[in-house]
């Protein structure tokens, strides 16, 4: 082979290399990509981790939404949990408070993060929470049961074809593992 | 037109290495093709028992033969070795073969590298099928790998991902080599537009290939990392979203599914003129329309995830811009189509089997823009509806592409003609039973049959007996090609080909300008001139 084919062919090996390696990150880089673009289109539901401030709104006693509140263990997850209100009617502005029940069934002390989750998704923007048991990781002695309060208020901003939202909570046992967030 | 080529003097040619070492050292590209070609084959084998393996135990209702979690593993590992083992190795054994002597290039540009790939891709299938007998069994999760469930995998997750890594590192090393071989090695005179379509379809899989096999390398090392090292991708408890992971692997699994077919379409454009006696109908449409496809595919992925939770918006975007699809795919059915109008059409095995493929990948293509359409994508869903949808453009399709490629070639590799009368009754058999096999499976798909499940309702089971059965049949089928490739091999029906074996076959393309078998090396000064019929 003669030299000059042998050089434009480690020239563009050389290129082609480089949109292999760009390749791999942008992979890599779909990840922000997905939470920012979910983050602006509200597309997956996913729900504000943190809380947000007791904000006034008008209260829009002429329209009532009804708020579905849906619990769930992930596989192993060895606790008890539900939701005490199972189901609630609103009107959009005005904060409300509803409890729910978790038991540690084990002997031992255990960590436990629940993780929301809101649909349909894209409801999920204008559903607030002043304070909720997921915004921190859940300490639970040997057997200790507890009630923990979520107060939320839904935005009257709520367009008018959403008529049921669902909140539904999945605890997982983080106990054996440092959550990084 | 056509001219001949100049003989070259041969003195300073010298023949293979002797003994088995040749096969390990070798950086010749056809003793590289030929290596890919026959592992490729081992592993359409090896596949193909375990489709059979899942076919025998949805031959009846009930639990047979297999525990479940191994079915679960069956249907993993078989796509993954058809996939990753068989039909991408069996192509770039084509190109490996076929694009230098297309070209009129020595050899491919780097050789070395292309020894290397090779060796990488069988250290890989060797890794995952090693994942088989290991405590835990096999990946069972479908060989997409969605997490959670794939995390439930034994102590085969780390050797599953570290395979998917090494067989991503063979396909991109393969196709920075392809992509340098036609860019920097074609003959003076061959331009871009003059390449036959299987040198044109595979240049632009080779672009695919590098764009989306390093995202999914990297969708799966997050993965390993979520199980190993804590991080949360896809992990909920985290903060995570295993949405994310279906995102990433359809963004490589769509252009994927292409880098399959891309080729198959190359091949059939190579044929087909040659048998209907006419140049190809509208090659740089064919071109453009490649082209295109290969754009489209990286715009669509989320048609594999309407039922995930998507805003109409996002449903809407991909339903139209899937159904684009259709469009430079159609213009291929049709210059097919045109092409064999009006020819002088014979019908050798070759040619039965693209005829085959024009008919039975447009039935699998029909039943695509089926499931374009969102709404209707629900009721089809994880049924065996797409079951029988992307088997009717991975089996009639790209296998019967594969399989007229060595019939078209292997006169031409080994110097011996194939047995016409035997491989014949192989496509009859094939073509027939491949419906049985899989037609079927649309009713029991629409009917609301769940896929990659070991049991099922008995409202299924007569329709599940009689794809079985025609699995059966094509599967023990293949065993008649496996004879003839040998026999061919060996000595064939003792008739002598001529260099361009089929009539007039040197009109479209260099390869028939070489003796049958031809020599060692090949074109290590360029050929004159260059056959224009294809264009």
């Amino acid at each position: 082979m003669s030299e000059v084919i042998e050089q434009k062919n480690i020239k563009l090996v050389k290129k082609l290399l480089l949109v292999v390696l760009a390749m791999f990150g942008f992979g890599y880089a779909l990840v922000p990509i997905y939470d920012v673009f979910c983050d602006i289109t509200g597309l997956n539901g996913k729900v504000e981790l943190s809380a947000a401030n007791e904000g006034q709104y008008e209260i829009d006693t002429g329209r009532e939404v009804t708020v579905e509140f849906i619990t769930s263990l992930n596989e192993t997850t060895p606790m008890k949990f539900r939701a005490i209100t199972k189901k609630l009617k609103i009107h959009p502005g005005k904060y409300y408070t509803v409890d729910f029940l978790a038991e540690n069934s084990t002997d031992r002390p255990m960590i436990a993060q629940a993780i929301p989750s809101i649909s349909p998704g894209a409801a999920a923007e204008y559903f607030h929470k002043t304070e909720c048991f997921c915004f921190t990781e859940q300490k639970f002695a040997a057997h200790e049961s507890k009630t923990m309060p979520v107060r939320f208020v839904v935005d009257p901003e709520l367009p008018e074809r959403y008529k049921t939202i669902t909140l539904a909570y999945t605890f997982f046992d983080n106990t054996d593992k440092t959550v990084k967030n | 037109m056509s001219a001949v080529v100049t003989e070259h003097d041969d003195h300073h040619d010298h023949g293979p290495e002797k003994g088995l070492l040749r096969w390990v050292f070798t950086t010749n590209h056809k003793d590289i093709g030929t290596l890919y070609l026959v592992f490729a084959l081992a592993m359409f084998f090896v596949g193909g028992t375990m489709a059979l393996i899942i076919r025998s135990e949805l031959f009846q209702p009930g639990m047979q033969f297999v525990e479940p979690q191994f079915f679960n593993s069956m249907t993993t590992m078989h796509a993954l070795v058809m996939v990753f083992g068989a039909v991408m190795p069996a192509f770039v054994g084509l190109a490996n073969w076929m694009i230098p002597m297309m070209i009129g290039a020595p050899d491919m540009a780097l050789p070395r590298m292309n020894n290397m790939s090779f060796w990488v891709l069988v250290a890989g299938v060797l890794l995952l099928a090693s994942t088989l007998f290991m405590e835990g069994g096999a990946p069972a999760s479908g060989w997409t790998l969605y997490p959670p469930l794939v995390l439930q995998t034994g102590n085969a997750l780390p050797f599953a991902i570290f395979s998917v890594h090494l067989l991503g590192i063979s396909s991109i090393m393969g196709a920075i080599n392809i992509i340098a071989t036609i860019f920097n090695m074609r003959a003076p005179g061959m331009t871009l537009m003059k390449m036959p379509l299987f040198v044109w379809t595979w240049l632009i899989t080779a672009f695919l290939l590098i764009a989306v096999m390093p995202v999914f390398a990297g969708g799966v090392t997050m993965l390993l990392t979520d199980k190993f090292f804590d991080t949360s991708f896809f992990d909920a408890a985290g903060g995570g979203d295993p949405v994310l992971y279906q995102h990433i692997f359809w963004f490589f699994g769509h252009p994927e599914v292409y880098i399959m077919i891309l080729p198959t379409f190359g091949v059939a454009s190579t044929i087909i003129p040659v048998f209907a006696r006419k140049p190809l109908f509208g090659y740089s449409s064919m071109v453009i329309a490649t082209i295109g496809i290969a754009f489209l595919s990286f715009i669509v992925w989320s048609h594999h995830m309407f039922t995930v939770g998507m805003p109409m918006a996002g449903e809407l975007y991909f339903m139209y811009a899937t159904m684009m699809i259709a469009i430079p795919t159609g213009v291929k059915i049709f210059n097919w189509t045109a092409t064999m109008w009006k020819g002088s059409m014979t019908f050798e095995t070759p040619m039965l089997f693209s005829i085959a493929f024009v008919v039975l990948f447009t039935l699998g293509g029909f039943t695509g823009l089926m499931m374009a359409l969102a709404p209707l994508d629900f009721q089809y869903h994880d049924t065996y509806f797409i079951v029988a949808h992307f088997h009717y453009t991975l089996v009639p399709a790209s296998i019967f592409i594969l399989q007229a490629a060595a019939y078209y070639w292997l006169p031409k590799w080994t110097g011996h003609m194939y047995n016409e009368k035997l491989a014949q009754l192989h496509f009859w058999l094939s073509a027939i039973s491949v419906n049985i096999l899989f037609f079927p499976q649309h009713f029991l798909g629409l009917a609301g049959m769940p896929r990659r499940i070991p049991d099922y309702a008995v409202q299924f089971a007569d329709w599940n007996m009689i794809s079985s059965i025609g699995a059966f049949i094509y599967g023990f089928s293949q065993l008649i090609f496996l004879y003839i490739v040998i026999q061919t091999i060996r000595q064939g029906t003792g008739e002598k080909v001529t260099d361009e074996v089929w009539e007039d076959a040197k009109k479209h393309g260099l390869e028939w300008h070489l003796p049958s078998p031809p020599p060692y090396h090949t074109f290590t000064t360029p050929p004159k001139v260059i056959p224009t019929e294809h264009i």
